[in-house]
């Protein structure tokens, strides 16, 4: 019998298509998809060296980091993102690629869109000029991030050097009690081995936590596996992928569709099969999670005080603690329960999906935002806007006072206009509490989109707990 | 890509960890559609102040700073968004090496292929190496990626890892783009030998 493969060697290994020693694989990439920050320097290489793009019916473009969540029928306001958006149409008109811009009814973030319309599926390799594509990892994909050059590689080749990752399995054992999401299973791994811990690394997610989640809920995990450091994060795909990708428009259809089912069946980890990192967690005594620093691995239980740099025997540690602490203007010690917020970004493409906005809604139905606070409430897409309109939850969010905006990234990175003013806090769904990232002097406090619905009623760090 | 040279620079250190792109260089500056221009944002929010006056405590904005090529940064550099203007920024700002304990992977494979060195050393090292530009800013140190080492002040080397194809493509000036196409006929027969799974021009 052969060695016992994990399923992250499995996909890997169905896709080396040349490998000589000392060098890189040449590894092939079935899904490639793109949007209108990375890749304009992308297509100029191309041009510049008279290349086309090889496989157009394996790439998709949508606009969504620059993008306004205004009304799409006015004209675009800033000059600077109107010329990159419309870059981006050109460049896919030119080359022949399908671009679900602007204007299009299915346009939205790009980790939205690619499972929804189908096209991500189990096995499949994908690459994205983004860190979150390991998102489609949720579907037993080997799924990553790439530079721009690398976007430039895949366009004109379909193929990527890479280097093999290690292994690394998290399991997540029990289950997970009422208050507590996918989101905070995400962020208590972060905190619990940094945001550096998974370098080089890719994340099988594993145990019957993992297991009970839903399609949307483990992509939510899968998605902040780069915050960890690594380079892809994956959950091997059983019947809750197959239920959901089963009708979709890209899925396979008929006798397709059963010879996809059989291969796919045949991905998850072999028995025995070794890893070169583990780490376990106990799911069912995880508390909502919410950040308090200025990198994702800077996370506490929502009812834990502030880490005291005082208390940190590290001088380095120490030092970033501070220095974090201080841009967040925190005091160590203290619970970060009942501090003001003044915004709440509930959206993006960790917790932009119609279950995150069901979530948000079900706690603010028939409740009012505190007054002070700011609440935006973003569609990761077209089709989860629809979605959330059949199920009248737009009217609960304005009744409560937040907005409802067009898709888009939105707040988390702030490219759009949506932003934080210097100083203000804001508790976020997105993944990124990093010095300015929603707004240059913002401060963001990440957390679950049940967490960031009662900060929202409150107007203060909030345990959802006592609101159920 | 221009052959990666031995050469000796002033170091500009920056011990904070996990320093992020979007530190390096903020995403509202992204809407660009060119690699240009890129140097003025390198690490703008920490060099500037809210009107935009350089803030003459940090440290890209001393006198030391002008002309360094050495980039002395604290672990685990590089981490969050994939954005490749991060090395556009540092290398059109003049830098030609990063040195640090560790780097985020997608940065540092954008490194790569923008002719910027990413220097592993070891804590103890890395250390010294911030010791030794506090006590004397003038000192210099040489990058000599053929011998694979740093040379140190007194004429101690270290050695750095990296792979020996990375390190080739850098000292030969070769992109990676070149290397696949050369490849093409593997690719078609891999091509050729499987199922398409997806069509994304259809319906
Ligand atoms: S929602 Fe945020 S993290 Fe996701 S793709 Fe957009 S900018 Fe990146």
């Amino acid at each position: 019998m052969s060695k016992p493969r994990t399923i992250i060697e499995k996909v890997w290994d169905s896709h080396v298509v040349h490998e000589q020693p000392g060098a890189p694989a040449l590894l092939y990439i079935d899904l490639h998809l793109v949007h209108e920050v990375t890749s304009p320097q992308a297509f100029q290489g191309l041009r510049e060296r008279g290349l086309k793009v090889r496989r157009p019916d394996l790439t998709i473009a949508t606009a969504d980091h620059s993008i306004p969540t205004t009304d799409r029928s006015l004209p675009i306001v800033d000059p600077i993102a109107a010329k990159q958006l419309a870059q981006l149409e050109a460049n896919c008109a030119e080359f022949g690629i399908r671009c679900l811009g602007v204007h299009s009814d299915r346009q939205g973030i790009v980790h939205v869109i690619g499972p929804e319309l189908g096209l991500t599926q189990p096995g499949m390799t994908v690459v994205c000029g983004d860190s979150h594509t390991a998102t489609h990892g949720a579907f037993g994909a080997l799924a990553f991030g790439v530079g721009t050059s690398e976007v430039e590689h895949v366009l004109a080749t379909q193929c990527l050097l890479q280097r093999r990752s290690k292994t690394f399995r998290v399991q997540v054992e029990g289950a997970l009690r009422p208050g507590v999401s996918a989101k905070d299973i995400i962020l208590a791994l972060i905190a619990r081995i940094g945001a550096g811990g998974g370098t080089a690394s890719v994340f099988e997610y594993c145990g019957p936590a993992i297991r009970a989640l839903s399609m949307e809920e483990r992509m939510t995990v899968c998605n902040m596996s780069i915050e960890g450091g690594a380079r892809a994060g994956l959950i091997a795909p059983d019947d809750t992928t197959f239920n959901y990708l089963c009708g979709r428009p890209h899925a396979p259809k008929a006798k397709a569709w059963d010879e996809a089912l059989e291969r796919w069946r045949g991905l998850p980890t072999d028995e025995g099969a070794a890893y070169d990192r583990e780490v376990t967690l106990d799911g069912s005594a995880l508390e909502p999670m919410i950040t308090f620093g200025t990198n994702p691995g800077m996370g506490i239980p929502i009812t834990a005080p502030v880490p005291d740099p005082a208390r940190v025997g590290d001088a380095n540690e120490r030092e970033s603690l501070a220095k974090a602490l201080a841009y967040m203007d925190l005091q160590g010690g203290k619970p970060l329960l009942g501090r003001p917020i003044n915004t709440v970004f509930i959206g993006s493409c960790t917790n932009g999906r119609i279950s995150d906005l069901r979530a948000a809604a079900g706690l603010l139905k028939g409740r009012k935002v505190n007054p002070q606070v700011r609440v935006l409430v973003v569609p990761g897409s077209q089709e989860v806007k629809r979605e959330a309109a059949a199920e009248g939850l737009p009217e609960i969010f304005r009744a409560a006072g937040a907005e409802w905006r067009e898709p888009g990234c939105s707040m988390c990175i702030a490219m759009n206009g949506d932003q934080l003013q210097p100083g203000e806090y804001s508790v976020s769904t997105s993944n990124r509490n990093f010095e300015g990232r929603q707004g240059k002097g913002g401060r963001t406090f990440l957390a679950s989109p049940l967490t960031a619905a009662a900060c929202a009623i409150t107007g203060v760090v909030t345990d959802v707990r006592t609101l159920l | 890509m221009k052959p990666f040279t031995r050469f000796a620079s002033r170091v500009v250190a920056l011990p904070n960890r996990n320093v992020d792109t979007d530190q390096i260089i903020p995403a509202r500056f992204l809407k660009t559609t060119t690699k240009e221009g890129l140097d003025r944002q390198l690490f703008h929010d920490w060099r500037y102040d809210a009107e935009g006056h350089p803030r003459p405590d940090f440290v890209l904005n001393q006198p030391r700073a002008r002309g360094a090529q050495i980039l002395l940064a604290g672990d685990n550099f590089g981490c969050g968004s994939s954005r490749e203007h991060a090395p556009w920024a540092l290398t059109q700002f003049g830098f030609r090496a990063v040195i640090s304990t560790s780097f985020a992977d997608i940065f540092r494979q954008n490194s790569l292929k923008n002719s910027l060195l990413p220097v592993i050393v070891p804590a103890d090292v890395h250390q010294e190496l911030f010791a030794l530009v506090e006590r004397d800013p003038e000192m210099t140190l040489a990058v000599d990626l053929a011998g694979q080492k740093l040379e140190m002040p007194g004429g101690r080397a270290v050695e750095f890892p990296i792979d020996p194809f990375s390190r080739q493509c850098l000292l030969d000036g070769v992109d990676e783009l070149g290397y696949i196409l050369q490849h093409l006929p593997a690719i078609e027969e891999f091509e050729a030998g499987r199922a398409v799974p997806i069509n994304t021009l259809a319906g």
